[in-house]
């Protein structure tokens, strides 16, 4: 890895990056409205296929096949994608992956390149490591655009300013394009931002972008977007380089059938994208002269080998968990700290570097499967989640500090209580007498210590009564036969 | 039919009511019902915070306690999601043939509450009484783990007297998920607000659920707020109002 990032990322656990967010009101009140309003697009048309759940089914078998023949899959689209005179370069980390673009992006004297919104080149921080090296990349989507003029980051997918309103949006344009008259009716900002981008379509020859689908049966690739600025960068520059993780590939061109039916549906909503553009290799006087795919590894490998977390690589990106979790409708995308948010991203971050960053993460849920129940390629994140603590539990108990923390001493003690109910029952009527003091007069705990005041912040906690159940079977129930009717107790 | 009932830990402590009615609710359809005192805890809290290797153990207690028995009947669905989605998984991880076949051989016959009266005995009125306007949750659970559907409400609305009011976003999480509460108490503190404004919103006297983790969890922002909503597990009503039993202290 190498020390030029685009943006500071985990800079902070979640919970406390979290704290931060929930105090920006019209931050969650944005975040909230949006994904409510893509949230239920995505319910409407989904529920509008009657085979919704095969497809799903087959959307997951797709990618778990060819996650299994992963070796396979890329050999066969390298060739074809050489065949159809296409270039492929393999970067096993972010810093190959800069240096490769880079090299492109000088062989022909680039000063400004344009982009389609990619998840790689925010993964790779290209856009820093261009800067770095005077060269100006574009922003083409409109999203990207407003993140990229405000200095921001990117919080969603789909919608990486999804943390940002229309008045926000306006405000920002007005600054940074010149247009003090600019008004904020949506047509306003998009006519604003397309006479802005139109130009540099026409002047610059060199373009950026990632990739939904590489094909390894033709070679070819499949990009999915709304707004029309793909099919630009992908067609009038004469140089296209798309970054692309090596776990998009998918074995044929007909499987696309599957994902151009779940991905538009899962990410926005709409049955059909706008626009979707598929291409193979180059074609004379038509399209780009040189197009070349950078197939990024980047920690990838790794989940592979993991067979209980290797679904985490099925993600097609399309953020339909993102808009489904209640811990992301709450805090937004930046609490993640990570290119990728939301439930996916709390399970892909930590992988990606080998568990040694992003480790708030897999507790970053309540675990309540919302994501899983939308996922068009059926990752059980909850599942992973699970099994992404146990990892990280295991790391921290081979430490001292692991080891001795409040935690684990109380959990090993659970375990201990709980392996024998005499044991568990003992504990109760310790408990019973131990939390006199904090009981208060109604019944309720109102403060707790250390750890456990995180409960007591906001709620009350229902005291224990003095009899538990098994106490109270003991003295009613059990001494009689089976079958007799309760008298009371 | 004999029922074995499993309590749940957390129930067992806090929430004894619970247990009493899922007693009478069952004894007064006709059903045997027994308490085996050796039961513990179903290893959820350590399973769903990474403790796995601690929570081997604890499954293999419950899977001893109850390998012989005709049903074991639960009035928490976050306990049955862990037995049905994650105990084979823990034998696998143990490398534990044998509890994996014990595990197989014993799911079929664990049961949530109240999947236990409409779908394996049928029922859904148990001559109950409720005169109160009354909303019910979803737990996560109970709809994304069991599938339950609308069998806890078909269950309420049969109860006499019980006017059921329906919450805006019924399926979204109330924040608890186990330690995620602590761990993340901010955001879980931010996700009860939302649930109980919605709460709060339908007018009703009474918030059920088939699951007592999630209704400690509101009945804890309920009370902070002074706002005399009360909680109750839908045993709880099923159990009310039935004059033919003098009731077991519900």
């Amino acid at each position: 890895m190498s020390e030029v990032h685009a943006i500071e990322w985990n800079r902070q656990d979640f919970p406390d990056a979290a704290r931060d967010l929930l105090q920006n009101s019209q931050t969650r009140k944005n975040v909230r409205h949006a994904t409510d309003v893509i949230q239920a697009k995505r319910n409407k048309v989904a529920a509008e296929l009657a085979d919704w759940e095969e497809l799903r089914e087959a959307g997951a078998q797709i990618r778990a096949h060819t996650l299994r023949h992963l070796d396979h899959y890329l050999k066969q689209f390298e060739e074809n994608c050489i065949r159809a005179g296409g270039h492929v370069h393999w970067a096993a980390d972010a810093e190959d992956a800069r240096r490769i673009v880079l090299e492109l992006a000088q062989r022909h004297e680039a000063r400004e390149v344009i982009k389609i919104k990619t998840m790689t080149s925010e993964e790779i921080g290209i856009n820093a490591h261009l800067e770095a090296h005077g060269i100006q990349p574009i922003e083409t989507d409109l999203a990207e655009l407003i993140i990229q003029m405000g200095k921001d980051r990117p919080s969603h997918f789909i919608a990486p300013a999804i943390h940002v309103n229309r008045a926000q949006v306006r405000e920002l344009f007005q600054r940074e394009m010149h247009l003090p008259e600019l008004g904020d009716r949506p047509e306003d900002l998009t006519d604003a931002a397309r006479t802005y981008l139109r130009e540099k379509y026409l002047r610059i020859k060199v373009a950026i972008s990632g990739g939904n689908f590489l094909i390894a049966e033709t070679g070819g690739m499949c990009i999915v977007e709304s707004e029309g600025n793909g099919r630009m960068c992908l067609t009038l520059p004469d140089v296209l380089i798309s970054i692309v993780g090596i776990e998009k590939v998918i074995p044929r061109y007909r499987d696309l059938e599957v994902f151009l039916q779940t991905l538009p549906r899962s990410a926005t909503g709409e049955r059909m994208n706008p626009y979707n553009s598929t291409w193979c290799g180059v074609h004379p006087g038509d399209g780009p002269k040189e197009f070349h795919v950078v197939l990024l590894d980047n920690g990838r490998s790794p989940i592979l080998a993991d067979k209980e977390a290797r679904q985490t690589l099925q993600c097609i990106r399309c953020a339909a968990c993102l808009n489904a979790c209640p811990v992301y409708h709450q805090t937004g995308g930046h609490a993640y700290e990570s290119v990728y948010a939301g439930p996916i991203g709390a399970i892909l971050t930590p992988q990606l570097n080998s568990m040694k960053e992003g480790r708030s993460l897999p507790y970053a849920s309540s675990l309540c499967g919302a994501c899983y129940q939308v996922c068009p390629v059926k990752i059980n994140i909850p599942e992973v989640l699970i099994h992404l603590r146990g990892k990280i539990v295991r790391q921290d108990q081979a430490t001292l500090g692991g080891k001795f923390s409040l935690w684990n001493i109380g959990m090993q003690a659970a375990a201990f209580l709980f392996r024998d109910a005499s044991r568990f029952a003992m504990a109760e009527r310790m408990g019973q007498i131990a939390q006199k003091p904090l009981v208060s007069k109604n019944g309720f705990i109102e403060w707790m210590p250390l750890t456990l005041s995180g409960w007591t912040q906001t709620r009350d906690l229902k005291a224990m009564p003095e009899q538990s159940f098994r106490e109270w079977w003991a003295k009613e129930r059990a001494s009689r036969p089976h079958g007799e009717q309760a008298s009371g107790g | 039919m004999r029922v074995s009932l499993f309590i749940a830990c957390y129930n067992d402590a806090l929430f004894p009511q619970t247990g009493k009615a899922v007693v009478q609710v069952l004894e007064r359809i006709g059903h045997q019902i027994e308490f085996r005192p050796e039961q513990t805890c179903c290893g959820q809290m350590h399973w769903n915070t990474g403790y796995l290797r601690e929570a081997v153990p604890i499954i293999r207690h419950f899977v001893q306690v109850y390998r012989d028995v005709e049903a074991v009947v639960i009035p928490s669905s976050s306990c049955v999601a862990m037995m049905r989605d994650h105990y084979m998984k823990a034998a696998a991880m143990a490398g534990d043939a044998k509890l994996a076949a014990e595990i197989e051989e014993l799911l079929p016959r664990i049961y949530e509450f109240s999947e236990f009266l409409v779908r394996k005995l049928g029922v859904e009125d148990v001559g109950a009484s409720y005169p109160h306007k009354v909303t019910y949750h979803a737990s996560c659970h109970s709809m994304r783990s069991l599938h339950l559907g609308d069998i806890p409400i078909r269950l309420l609305k049969q109860v006499r007297g019980l006017d059921l009011q329906p919450v805006q976003n019924m399926e979204e999480c109330c924040g608890f998920g186990g330690t995620f509460a602590i761990k993340n108490a901010d955001v879980s503190s931010a996700m009860l607000a939302d649930k109980v404004r919605n709460v709060l919103n339908t007018g009703a006297e009474v918030c059920t659920a088939v699951d007592n983790s999630c209704l400690m969890h509101l009945c804890g922002s309920l009370h902070r707020q002074r706002t005399f909503v009360r909680t109750a597990h839908l045993a709880e009503i099923l159990a009310s109002g039935h004059e033919s039993v003098s009731g077991a202290g519900v």
